[in-house]
């Protein structure tokens, strides 16, 4: 019976368990804060210089605003910080999710070819002019990013449906429409004049400037219906991590399950993907980040991938000003280059556990 | 109550597995062992039984036909718990047990589910690895955390495909005492797929041998040991002598 001896008592495993529980609650509101404050100073920092306490004033009472004062702050600095947080969330969720159903640590909206798909979009509306929805204006880059982001998902959707949504099929599926894309892209980008060129890459790039209230509002939206469904499956997701076998054991539909977290995640990245352009990474690097953390039960992992990822974009939304003062660099160059130095050392300083 | 199996016929493609399976009624506080050699069909008699693949058949619990329930009222009354972990996942024996315990329901983590959880782990002699991410277990571990999430949950019939494959001595004799009693003692269905016939003799009250997903024959392990089939099935020589404890001893020769 020499187990036994080491077995700890039942208090001191409930003990362990309270700990970590208190600790994931810990850790979100830290998160929460930071994301607070990353916040506050991408409003308050920018060309224009105004103090910490100007921005504050004007943010409370609006109406002590001078007219250029009012554009800066309420027009021009928190559209794009609140863009840079709900885009990087719905990006944090989206990785999240892909690379749960899938069972692919590099799975990511990228993967699946959803971005390249969407920069296609945004191809045919620059170089060619066409807008696939008539009568929307001056937004029919975004409506035709949005659009073949749909397309392709839906393509993938309806795929994986017809022959069984195991995750390789999804995978290969999804590495398939990038390339086709990515080929498509070349043909329009040779034909291309040298100014639609040069559009098309800053596109490509991404970007919060292209920020405004009504983009955010439909973010916040889409985040308002898909997050609650994701986190209502939050176990049936955790099983899903145990592997397929243990999931269906306990009564997951696990095809269902793949296929309407499918749904939700193209409808989040396509959203994400068409307002702010092809930002690789984010999606890639705020699970991996929030799994490091607090581990992939779907209750913990899910709000710190979200949180994650708007602390990521939020972050390189000020850096993206910081750089140059003067000159705000697209953001989609700057997640890689922070993020990856961050991404690797926090790999690097993870030590394998070991047990008994 | 019982559980009854007949005309139980199930094929992948072309290739037929269970063919007209069907065995007496098993009652319940009792565990019965299933045997035979690889590929004769016990896994796919398992997840036939628990719903988890279309199998024709009848499959009947006490008064309810199995076929009426919805998937998951049926795992629900049948547990089948796979004995591995099939991804590489941050997830702790603590979480994968608790999952098994709330069933898929309800987001709230309870004080009492809690304490149910740490005593399982307790009882099952692993609390020391609550802590341990899935990924690191060993397979003997894995298989210790897959009974105690089967016996967390509150079923009529269990059934465990080979608990103690990868299991030292000690621990299988362990284990499987654990599953016999906890069938005994909620006076539930317990099946156990076996290899060792030894184990099978010394914990199960019913075995069934399964051929090419036929039941070639059942009843008390000091009956079927004895018969013929079983040298024939296994293709091997088969001497039973009696144990220190009044005990059935196998033991295996093979031919060459």
């Amino acid at each position: 019976m020499t187990e036994l001896s080491n077995t700890p008592s039942v208090d001191t495993i409930v003990g362990g368990y309270r700990k970590r529980a208190v600790w994931r609650v810990i850790l979100v509101v830290a998160a929460v804060l930071i994301l607070f404050a990353t916040v506050v100073v991408d409003v308050i920092t920018g060309p224009a210089d105004l103090s910490f306490w100007r921005v504050a004033q004007v943010i409370v009472n609006p109406s002590v605003a001078t007219t250029k004062e009012e554009v800066i702050i309420w027009d021009l600095r928190l559209p794009v910080a609140m863009m840079a947080v709900v885009v990087g969330g719905m990006l944090g969720v989206s990785g999240a999710e892909l690379q749960t159903i899938l069972n692919n640590p590099l799975a990511e909206p990228f993967t699946l070819g959803l971005s390249m798909a969407a920069s296609f979009g945004a191809a045919v509306a620059i170089v060619l002019g066409w807008s696939v929805l008539p009568g929307v204006g001056a937004l029919f880059v975004t409506v035709n990013a949005f659009v073949f982001a749909m397309a392709a998902s839906l393509l993938l959707f309806l795929v994986t449906r017809l022959r069984g949504a195991n995750p390789e099929t999804m995978i290969l599926m999804g590495i398939a429409m990038m390339f086709t894309f990515n080929a498509l892209l070349a043909f329009l980008q040779y034909g291309a004049s040298e100014l639609q060129l040069a559009q098309l890459i800053f596109w490509q790039l991404g970007s919060l400037a292209r920020a405004t209230w009504p983009k955010v509002a439909v973010c916040v939206v889409i985040l308002a219906i898909v997050l609650p469904y994701f986190l209502s499956r939050s176990w049936a997701l955790t099983a899903l991590r145990m592997g397929e076998d243990k999931a269906a054991a306990l009564g997951v539909n696990v095809n269902a399950l793949r296929l309407m977290v499918l749904a939700g995640v193209s409808l989040l990245s396509a959203v994400a993907v068409s307002f702010v352009g092809a930002i690789a990474f984010v999606g890639l690097v705020a699970p991996h980040i929030a799994r490091m953390i607090v581990g992939e039960d779907q209750r913990g992992f899910l709000p710190l991938s979200a949180l994650a990822g708007a602390l990521i974009l939020s972050g390189t939304s000020i850096l993206s000003k910081a750089i140059t003062p003067g000159i705000v660099y697209p953001i989609g160059m700057i997640t890689s280059l922070i993020g990856i130095p961050f991404f690797v050392s926090l790999i690097l300083s993870q030590r394998k556990r070991h047990w008994q | 109550m019982t559980l009854e199996v007949y005309d139980l016929n199930f094929a992948y493609g072309p290739r037929p597995i269970l063919r007209k399976a069907r065995f007496a009624p098993l009652r319940s506080g009792q565990l019965t062992a299933l045997i035979g050699p690889n590929a004769s069909g016990k896994s796919t008699l398992f997840r036939a039984i628990a719903g988890l693949l279309k199998a024709e058949g009848t499959f009947m619990l006490g008064d309810t036909d199995l076929a009426t329930l919805s998937p998951k009222a049926r795992l629900s009354r049948v547990c089948f718990m796979p004995q591995f972990f099939a991804a590489n996942a941050a997830l702790t024996v603590f979480d994968v047990v608790m999952m098994a315990h709330k069933n898929l329901r309800g987001w709230r983590v309870t004080s009492e589910d809690t304490n149910a959880v740490a005593q399982a782990l307790h009882d099952a002699e692993i609390g020391h690895l609550a802590d341990a991410y899935i990924s690191e277990l060993s397979g003997g571990q894995a298989q210790m955390v897959s009974v105690a999430q089967a016996l967390i949950r509150n079923s009529d019939v269990y059934l465990f495909d080979e608990p103690t494959s990868a299991l030292d001595l000690n621990h299988q004799l362990r284990v499987l005492k654990r599953i016999r009693d906890a069938v005994s003692e909620r006076n539930a269905v317990g099946i156990v797929a076996l290899h060792d016939l030894n184990l099978a003799a010394r914990f199960a009250d019913h075995l069934i041998l399964l051929r090419q997903g036929e039941v070639l024959a059942e009843g008390t392990p000091h009956d079927i040991l004895r018969r013929p089939e079983i040298a024939e099935t296994y293709g091997v020589d088969i001497h039973i002598t009696t144990g220190p404890k009044e005990d059935i001893v196998v033991h295996a020769y093979s031919h060459a």
